[in-house]
């Protein structure tokens, strides 16, 4: 029964789904307060790289590795982050233009290729990588076990992540002076919230979230450093949080959903199942599935960009003078 | 302490100039801290780069290779980004456009048909496969207000796995299924010698091509800026990019504008395909490592950006931007670190961003002490 395809489907798409599910909660704190950062991608390499390099290079029992690994990552993607948020909120540049800089300079020709050539890194298999945490006879268990018991640290690390930024979105002060941030910033402003600040922290939030959704791939997905290894990851992470209406419960059910699809190809392979051109139909999948509920969220019902951020994108001035 | 932007009253000339060169420079610098932080000469990796793109015998002729695609894509992003159209579908489009024109030289230089007519019909396919392309995420954004940055980047993907699936996972009319070869390693069928596109050649640096794509550049930047600075057409576009609203209100057709701008950028975006077909690789590329990996699409925007979407900057940028990127690729191996060009690229335009702000704003530093009792005081900026 574990081995049925819906059930290995939907196991995998909980492990595949939780790097897009990390990078999608940063992309909706970094945008819930007005920053729209399109340099996912690009994060989330430097942070997949960093994490590698962590546990290719420190030399201590796995635990410790593998925790000093993700905060690595959780501070590249940062630095990353640091930088979109300078030209954006300090400079007040172009958002857009400034988050594709961002993946250009960091992404699979730039940063992130440099240090993974630089430090050689590529073509080894990780030193340490994340494994399943529960006991086998949990893991056994029919249906539940392998879907919910089966899966690393890293899955059940973003179930608390989730529950804490939709916590921390409607139930404390600071999250919801962000939302008064990324809705109406001259108010907030008149408010006495510093619109700077927040609109800083959240973005280098989003930075760190990115940086370990990238080290979930290289440490946990696919436990090896290749140029390019997320494959646009991020830009299905920034689409996530267009379909979750900008909510965290709901980015848990998409990136599950489009974990899955990624999942669908190889299981298809493995069980010799064709459809048509199976390799062109299966691999596509994502990026087409992506594409048509982009569609179906922006028309129709949620035409008005239900849940989006009024001030999305848009840099805050304060009439001073 | 406490910074402030304000805005310039008036701009100065020489920022218009001086920020993109300024720009170039301090990302050399940013560049060179980062080789001296991992352990490289950056005096002589600086002087390899300059030597492999500009100077070396041939260097010209390889880094006009590079740039011939990259004045395409600087050009198909310049079209649609003036008009606040985000299409970073640049990349997908070039694929469409080199699959569509390979088949028009196959079918028609196959035939025997006169070289110019063959080459004519590659360029109008080519064209034709990029803009269909470019069409999908623009019907989405023109009909069902769908956010086309993302629908043309995921798109991107998908006409990568088609390419690769013609050439590698299926026997289709692109690939070359006869001979000892295509046994051994799936390629695509070589052009016939009437579909080749012939280059010019000049006795300098012991024989440089300029490749017949490299004028059809040429002639797209002073369409695109014809379109744009003396037609009806370019300048209700360039309304709708300014403000929305005042388009609506002038009666700006604003759904064929999308589609058309679309069209456009993807037109010129696929006639890049084409030539990457009928001047450099003569066969279709389906290798996930050849065409696909070098991401000509998204250095088009860092091009179109940093001539600041004027067609014939973004051609002059192609070829120094192309001679790094050339550089880059001769030299890569061991003694030279990849992925520098990428990070050079990346840091020349988050400093023409940040320059681009600095020129039509003053910043000014204060003490806070001095402002204490005339503004309310602002936490200071966190720490970079």
């Amino acid at each position: 029964m574990n081995d049925s395809l819906l059930v290995v489907l939907i196991a995998s798409g909980v492990a595949y789904g939780t790097p897009l599910l990390f990078a999608a909660l940063g992309e909706l704190l970094a945008e819930r307060s007005g920053v729209l950062n399109l340099g996912v991608e690009g994060m989330m390499l430097v942070g997949a790289v960093m994490g590698f390099w962590t546990v290719e290079r420190v030399h201590a029992n796995t635990g410790l590795t593998l925790a000093l690994a993700i905060v690595i990552a959780a501070v590249a993607g940062t630095v990353m982050a640091t930088i979109h948020a300078f030209l954006v909120i300090t400079l007040r540049a172009n958002q857009i233009v400034s988050g594709l800089a961002l993946t250009i300079f960091a992404g699979a020709v730039g940063l992130s290729s440099y240090l993974g050539n630089n430090l050689k890194l590529a073509d080894v298999p990780a030193a340490h990588s994340f494994h399943t945490l529960l006991p086998k006879g949990m893991q056994n268990l029919p249906v539940v076990g392998p879907i919910l018991f089966g899966q690393n640290i890293l899955v059940y690390a973003s179930w608390l992540c989730v529950i804490a930024v939709g916590l921390y979105l409607s139930r404390t002060r600071p999250g919801l002076n962000v939302r008064a941030v990324g809705e109406s910033p001259a108010a907030a402003d008149t408010m006495g919230i510093n619109v700077t600040a927040y609109r800083y922290a959240h973005t280098l939030a989003g930075g760190a979230f990115a940086g370990i959704a990238g080290a979930t791939i290289t440490l946990a997905i696919t436990p090896q450093w290749v140029d390019g290894i997320t494959y646009g990851a991020g830009w299905i992470a920034i689409a996530l949080v267009i379909f979750a209406f900008w909510r965290p419960e709901l980015c848990l059910v998409g990136a599950y959903f489009f974990g899955a699809l990624q999942a669908l190809a190889p299981q298809l392979q493995a069980r010799n199942i064709s459809l048509g051109p199976t390799v062109l139909w299966s691999n596509s999948l994502p990026y087409v599935m992506t594409v048509l509920v982009l569609v179906v969220v922006s028309s129709g019902t949620a035409r008005r960009r239900l849940g989006a951020p009024a001030a999305l994108g848009v840099a805050y001035v304060r009439e001073e003078h | 302490m406490r910074i402030s932007v304000e805005q310039r009253l008036r701009r100065p000339r020489w920022l218009t100039v001086a920020v993109p060169f300024g720009s170039v420079v301090f990302a050399f610098l940013v560049a060179a801290v980062v080789l001296v932080a991992t352990g490289h000469d950056p005096v002589s990796t600086y002087h390899q780069l300059f030597d492999a793109a500009f100077l070396e015998k041939q260097s010209i002729d390889q880094t006009l290779i590079v740039a011939t695609p990259l004045a395409f894509m600087g050009l198909a992003a310049a079209a649609a980004f003036r008009m606040k159209l985000y299409n970073i579908g640049a990349e997908g489009q070039m694929y469409l456009g080199a699959i569509t024109g390979a088949a028009a030289g196959l079918y028609l230089g196959g035939r025997g048909g006169p070289s110019a007519f063959v080459i004519a019909a590659m360029v109008v396919a080519g064209a034709a496969g990029g803009a269909g392309w470019a069409l999908i995420p623009g019907v989405l954004r023109a009909f069902f207000r769908t956010n086309e940055i993302l629908t043309s980047l995921l798109l991107n993907y998908v006409a990568g796995l088609i390419l690769t699936y013609l050439i590698f996972e299926s026997e289709s009319y692109w690939r070359q299924t006869k001979g000892f070869n295509a046994t051994v390693f799936p390629t695509g069928k070589p052009l016939p010698h009437s579909a080749v596109w012939p280059g010019w050649t000049l006795h300098v640096q012991g024989g440089t091509t300029i490749p017949l794509g490299a004028f059809f550049a040429l002639l797209a930047a002073a369409v695109l800026w014809l379109l744009y600075k003396r037609t009806r057409f370019g300048f209700e576009a360039q309304v709708l990019g300014d403000s929305q609203r005042a388009a609506r209100y002038a009666g700006v057709r604003m759904r064929r504008k999308i589609l058309a701008v679309m069209a456009v950028s993807g037109a010129i975006a696929g006639l890049g395909g084409a030539s990457q077909v009928g001047d450099f690789s003569h066969a279709l590329d389906g290798d996930p490592n050849g065409l696909q990996k070098i991401g000509y699409g998204y250095t088009g925007i860092v091009v179109a950006a940093l001539g600041r979407y004027n067609p014939f900057a973004a051609v002059l940028i192609a070829f120094l931007l192309g001679g790094l990127e050339n550089a880059g690729n001769t030299l890569q191996g061991p003694s030279f670190p990849a992925g520098l060009v990428g990070v050079i690229q990346g840091i020349i335009l988050f400093s023409a961003l940040g320059g681009e702000i600095l020129s039509r704003h003053r910043v000014r530093i204060t003490r806070k002490s001095t402002h204490v009792t005339a503004a309310p005081a602002r936490a200071p900026e966190p720490a970079a």
